[in-house]
């Protein structure tokens, strides 16, 4: 079965292109690419005026199943990641059970190749039911499917664990990927502490309680040799410290939300659980810092930590609803706006959306090079429209950006060569 | 949600509005009300303990003539983990004219206005706010001041827990006073100094009280000892209790307030506390005031 986009902006840093021509795919692989190459006729996509990107792989996503099936299901949630132009999720092990054994990893692997609509890449736990206890079965897991490591929802409070975490993945080349927040920093608060937090009385979180964690374990990834990955970085003390320690030449890697790079303390609307995610929205200047960070390659990869949650739970006093907000459908729009504002190029924002994440967690994809799996995403960077999450893929709504005024989007995904996702024109 | 139709807090609130509900206890302080909310049926939700601004909401209600109903933490849907919201839907249903809330939560009377159609009075929400607090102290401070504009007033304490500090600073400083923060660093982050230019912050006791026109004294709560914002109650006392001593530091005729409950001998000496500046036991008389005040605007003017 051959596909081909034909016309389109051929986008792929991976290979320093950006040409106008045709993609062709044959069966599950991109099989040529070139000017002018296939005649339009049956299996023809017109890609006039769209950008033609190798497939967007998000690192961080919360599927919720199994266990949390109201939230979100494989079959939803892989649903909302082709909706938003991701042809692959890593899926986060806070699950219920955990997905801290080889069996959890391949039953997500199965349920996924039965209903996914996106590649699932597990991500298994660091520590048995990420208690922080005792090491989780790392191997075996690796052997089942996994492709990093992460007790990602609470941080490895435990140095030695962490460090001996990193040495031991560091066997299979996997990376430990760290949600960085030191505990008693950040005890009992609900957004980050500043002085929107003092106005509305609520209990802050501090930015070190992350960025003494980010110090932590890119001592020990340089001490190990391991490979540090910073789960949703945001502030500007762990961008000063993850560009310091890659200068020095240690394993780290790191990624930021779209939320992360959008708002800031200020924008959290009076008490809207909306806007309640962890790590909270950070001060005007740490938002600077990470959009600086991604510009400059310090951090490698845009991920959405995509977070959904049932509306009775976020309809709750600002304190005691859950962290987190949904992502898949509005990451690349929202990336989108720093590339029309000049902070960004095209190029550094398809790479952080799909090279990279590729490159770092050494997953097929994030490039359009012929024999390459076939995922492919074609936008429309200038297409206007606005967001309304009651339109969502997702099972959940929790969005901040309700009603935003977008330009671009996402008009066709296609993984392995199958188009999962076409926009309603 | 129009915040009009509510008072969730100072921050908000219109001034001529602040001026309004001044005004209306003045009236009720002269006149006796009429029954003029007869027939109305006033809800308070108090998901914390609250002696005196429960009781305190209750007898203006009454004096008004409305009905109240009252349900504390405690109560059975409370205590059996209902949702905020869906114990509101149920009481809402019981044909309630206003719902008064208290909630340790920030925000949490917030949440019930997005999601009913009468009017929510906050009568304190965690750490935001507490403005009947605050407009009972402006209303107190105006029986013996002229005005409020130009006054230098210190507020000492547990500033960073403190919802009666945020809506007296707010109230205050909005009404041209100068206010002055005073507490131990770790319980007055700098970012109070946002709040307005009117506002200064100092740990120092003796600075705080240098000339000041009234002097507010909050509650220390032992809890805190134990979270390690300040080692001991022996040095809290040390170096914050308002004592007949320190308060010479003040303008002589300073009035003295602080919003209850008080533990004389921690924050306040007891000779403070009963001496003729002090106008604590009239704070809680002009709190009946306001809150008729602000129950009669809410429930009465825009029926």
């Amino acid at each position: 079965m051959n596909l081909i986009l034909k016309n389109g902006r051929l986008f792929d840093p991976s290979q320093n292109l950006d040409r106008i021509g045709d993609l062709v795919i044959q069966d599950d692989r991109i099989r040529d690419l070139g000017p002018d190459i296939a005649a339009p006729g049956p299996g023809v996509i017109d890609c006039t005026g769209l950008i033609v990107a190798p497939g967007f792989i998000d690192l961080h996503v919360h599927l919720r199943e199994p266990g949390f099936e109201y939230k979100e299901t494989v079959e939803s949630g892989t649903r909302a990641a082709a909706a938003g132009g991701f042809t692959a999720v890593c899926a986060m092990p806070n699950t219920n059970p955990v997905n801290d054994n080889a069996g959890a990893t391949a039953y997500l692997l199965a349920r996924a190749r039965e209903l996914g609509h996106a590649r699932v890449y597990p991500v298994g736990a660091i520590t048995e039911g990420s208690r922080g206890e005792r090491m989780a079965a790392l191997g075996a897991m690796r052997q089942a499917g996994a492709v990093a490591f992460s007790d990602d929802g609470k941080p490895v409070m435990n140095a030695q664990m962490i460090r001996r975490a990193l040495e031991y993945a560091s066997m299979f080349n996997l990376p430990i990927i760290e949600h960085a927040e030191d505990l008693h920093l950040s005890a009992g608060g609900s957004m980050h502490a500043g002085p929107r937090a003092i106005q509305l009385g609520l209990r802050g979180i501090s930015g070190n309680s992350e960025a003494a964690m980010v110090a932590r374990d890119l001592l020990l990834a340089e001490e190990t040799g391991g490979h540090i990955h910073i789960a949703h970085l945001s502030t500007a003390a762990s961008v000063r410290l993850v560009r310091e320690a890659k200068a020095r030449g240690v394993r780290a890697t790191a990624e930021v939300t779209p939320h992360h790079l959008t708002l800031c303390d200020d924008d959290v609307a009076a008490y809207d659980t909306n806007f309640k995610m962890n790590p909270p929205l950070r001060g005007a200047q740490d938002r600077a810092a990470v959009i600086a960070g991604l510009a400059d390659g310090t951090i490698d990869a845009v991920a959405t930590d995509h977070a959904p949650h049932a509306a009775h739970e976020k309809q709750q006093e600002f304190d005691r609803a859950p962290f987190g907000i949904t992502g898949l459908e509005t990451a690349l729009p929202l990336v989108l706006r720093l590339v029309s504002d000049g902070h960004l190029t095209l190029a550094r924002m398809v790479d952080a959306l799909s090279c990279a994440p590729a490159r770092i967690f050494h997953l097929e994809g994030g490039s359009l090079k012929p024999g390459t799996p076939a995922d492919v995403t074609v936008f429309d960077p200038d297409c206007n429209w606005i967001y309304d999450p009651a339109e969502s893929l997702s099972k959940s709504r929790n969005s901040p950006f309700t009603q935003w005024q977008f330009r671009g989007r996402t008009l066709y995904t296609i993984v392995g060569g199958r188009v999962v996702f076409t926009a309603r024109q | 949600m129009d915040t009009a139709h509510h008072l969730l807090g100072i921050e908000g609130l219109a001034t001529p509005r602040i001026e309004h509900l001044l005004e209306l206890a003045r009236q009720f302080q002269i006149a006796p009300p009429p029954r003029s909310l007869a027939g109305k049926r006033l809800l308070l939700l108090f998901y914390e303990a609250s002696t005196r601004t429960r009781t305190s909401f209750e007898v203006a209600a009454r004096r008004l003539g409305a009905e109240t109903v009252s349900v504390t933490a405690g109560a059975s849907s409370i205590e059996k983990g209902e949702s905020l919201l869906d114990t509101v839907y149920t009481l809402r249903a019981m044909a309630v004219d206003g719902i008064v809330v208290r909630h340790s939560s920030s925000g949490a009377p917030h949440l019930v206005a997005c999601h009913v159609d009468v009017p929510v009075v906050n009568a304190g929400d965690g750490m935001h706010e507490h403005p009947t607090q605050a407009l009972l102290d402006a209303f107190t401070i105006l029986r013996h001041r002229p005005s409020i504009e130009g006054l230098t007033v210190a507020i000492i304490g547990d500033i960073l827990h403190s919802r009666v500090a945020r809506s007296n600073l707010l109230l205050l400083s909005r009404l041209g006073a100068h206010v002055r923060l005073c507490g131990p660093r770790t319980l007055l982050p700098p970012e109070f100094a946002a709040f307005s230019d009117r506002v200064s912050l100092t740990y120092d006791l003796e600075e705080a009280l240098a000339g000041a026109d009234v002097v507010m004294v909050l509650r220390i709560q032992m809890e805190r000892m134990r979270e390690s914002f300040f080692p001991s109650e022996a040095e809290y006392v040390a170096r914050y209790s308002v004592t007949s001593e320190r308060l010479r530091a003040a303008r002589p005729d300073a009035l003295v307030m602080h919003p209850g409950p008080m533990i004389r001998g921690v924050e306040i000496s007891a000779d403070v506390a009963d001496s003729p500046q002090s106008v604590i036991r009239e704070q809680v008389e002009n709190g009946v005031l306001i809150r008729m005040a602000v129950l009669r605007e809410l429930l009465g003017e825009t029926a």
